[in-house]
């Protein structure tokens, strides 16, 4: 069975969101984007699969094509969903290396999405990102 | 009515005049005599209390003394005995669980609870059953988030030694009888514990003549200081209890054979206790006290009702818990969005709320729901908050 891929690429994210300065508009696309990724099938959705950290319940399925990082990430939630969008537009069919030099903090910044997300939920997404970044290291040589 | 007469009471609510501060159930906000109090204390008495050294020792020890005469009265205890100082709700029923809980059951033996517990009435249960080998068994609630009376009396049937209720749960807003049900659960040779986390900001709590063994509160949630809370326990059940921890200011001779402990309720507070805290929660049951009660709950009551019939007409939004009997709590859900992420649109739009399971995740189980969005009402919210929640939340349901 192929798992979700992201839907929405790096690029897209970046020049919608600059078009926003309302909350409204960003929350509005970080709804669709969210709807628009595949879900996880019900199999997967199982407490194993989820990250530890997040306030609703986030699913993190990873397997390697070659030396590429493919996730499958799903949340209950549709807010989660979006963010879970661009994890996984940063992210998803990248080597380990890629993922780990990507600087994601940068991209949150400039998308001022911390400044919009209550601390709970910018904790848990970086436990997240902490999640991806702890499979990717495991996968590095050094 | 369109405002609250209390409102100016809280100088938080003046500093974030922006905010629609609806999480009241979580904790409240603190009126300027609170904060005087705390200032007062540390500006003109703080010593360490107990130790009688010298005059300011002493008149820290004379206020803090009046704090839990002033507490005993506001809850009818017998004697300022049965008030023992705690951090809160949770450190009170770990106190009992702790302290009570191994006298009085042992392998095999039941203690009953509800579905509707908050975890802090459920875990320290569960760890004293590991201990001990005794038995934990829930009431079922009933759809409506109310008790099923029938289960609470089919269980009192296998005699618990333990009945341990809370009386406003703190999801739901659902009030419990407790007069019948600590009635029943007396005749049936049960000890009854109350949690009393969220009544005590919008009822007088009256043990006596609720008859019941225990009582806790946290100073917190009735507009006095965290860090701060109440255990009441019947003087018999206190005297029986061994020490729960030990150290300073709970002995009255040590030698390093033995220890004879200080009396009631001393015994129970090992450690310099919270003075500034006692001290400021007593202010704020003064100022609890100066107020109209019967004003204060009609208030309440009527947001409430005006709450549930704003909600009612968002369409596709639920109400969970519809008691009969509530307290100033509205719990609901959108038929198709996640509690979570109403809760973060209505942040959005400055309207503080709390989403989640509210530390309850059995009764969530039970009602099969992964958790709820929670308004809660205080004696400073309005009609106009409550205008604001719905045009908030109409709002969310526009965008998920």
């Amino acid at each position: 069975m192929t798992l979700a891929a992201s839907a929405t690429s790096l690029d897209d994210i970046r020049s919608t969101f600059g078009f926003f300065d309302s909350w409204q508009d960003k929350y509005a696309f970080l709804i669709d984007i969210g709807k628009a990724l595949a879900p996880l099938p019900a199999a997967y959705r199982v407490d194993d699969n989820l990250v530890r950290g997040c306030q609703s319940q986030v699913w993190l399925v990873p397997r390697f094509d070659g030396d590429r990082l493919k996730l499958a990430i799903d949340s209950d939630a549709h807010i989660v969903r979006g963010l879970i969008a661009i994890v996984l537009a940063a992210y998803d069919n990248r080597s380990p290396r890629q993922i780990l030099d990507f600087d994601i903090e940068g991209l949150f910044d400039e998308l001022d999405l911390m400044g919009h997300l209550s601390p709970t939920r910018g904790n848990g997404l970086r436990a997240m990102v902490g999640k991806v970044h702890s499979i990717a290291r495991e996968h590095t040589d050094s | 009515m369109k405002d609250s007469s209390w409102r100016g009471d809280f100088p938080l609510l003046r500093n974030r005049a922006d905010l629609v501060y609806l999480d009241n159930a979580a904790t409240t906000q603190k009126p300027t005599v609170v904060l005087d109090a705390l200032a007062r204390y540390y500006g003109c008495t703080n010593a360490n209390v107990h130790r009688g050294a010298h005059r300011l020792s002493d008149e820290a020890t004379a206020a803090f003394e009046a704090a839990r005469e002033t507490l005993a009265r506001r809850i009818n205890a017998r004697s300022s005995r049965e008030v023992l100082w705690t951090r809160g709700t949770t450190e009170a029923i770990n106190l009992v669980a702790g302290s009570y809980g191994p006298l009085a059951v042992g392998d095999g033996d039941r203690i009953l609870i509800t579905e509707m517990e908050h975890h802090s009435n459920i875990v320290p249960w569960q760890q004293l059953c590991q201990r001990t080998g005794a038995v934990l068994r829930a009431v079922r609630v009933l759809p409506s988030g109310e008790l099923d009376r029938d289960d609470f009396d089919a269980r009192l049937e296998e005699q618990p030694r333990i009945v341990s209720i809370s009386h406003v749960s703190n999801a739901l807003g659902t009030v419990n009888d407790l007069p019948t049900l600590i009635g029943r659960a007396k005749s049936a040779g049960a000890v009854v514990v109350v949690d009393g986390a969220q009544a005590v900001a919008h009822f007088d709590i009256d043990v006596a003549a609720l008859d019941c063994d225990f009582y806790a509160f946290s100073g917190h949630k009735m507009y006095g200081p965290t860090g701060i809370g109440v255990l009441y326990g019947r003087e018999e059940l206190l005297d029986a209890m061994p020490p729960w921890q030990c150290g300073g200011e709970m002995i009255e001779r040590v030698r390093i054979e033995e220890t004879t402990f200080a009396p009631l309720p001393f015994k129970f507070e090992a450690g310099t206790p919270d003075i500034s805290g006692a001290i400021a929660l007593a202010a704020a049951v003064d100022y609890l006290d100066r107020q109209d009660g019967n004003a204060v709950a009609t208030h309440e009551a009527g947001l409430l009702a005006y709450a549930t019939s704003s909600l009612n007409q968002v369409e596709g939004l639920r109400i969970v818990g519809t008691a009969s009997a509530k307290g100033p709590v509205v719990s609901f859900l959108f038929e198709d969005a996640h509690p979570h992420d109403v809760g973060t649109l209505l942040d959005q739009q400055g309207v503080a709320v709390r989403t989640g399971h509210h530390c309850a995740m059995p009764l969530m189980d039970a009602l099969g729901i992964p958790g709820t969005v929670r308004a809660s009402f205080s004696l400073y919210n309005c009609l106009e908050d409550v205008d604001k929640l719905c045009q908030a939340v109409r709002t969310a349901k526009s965008m998920l």
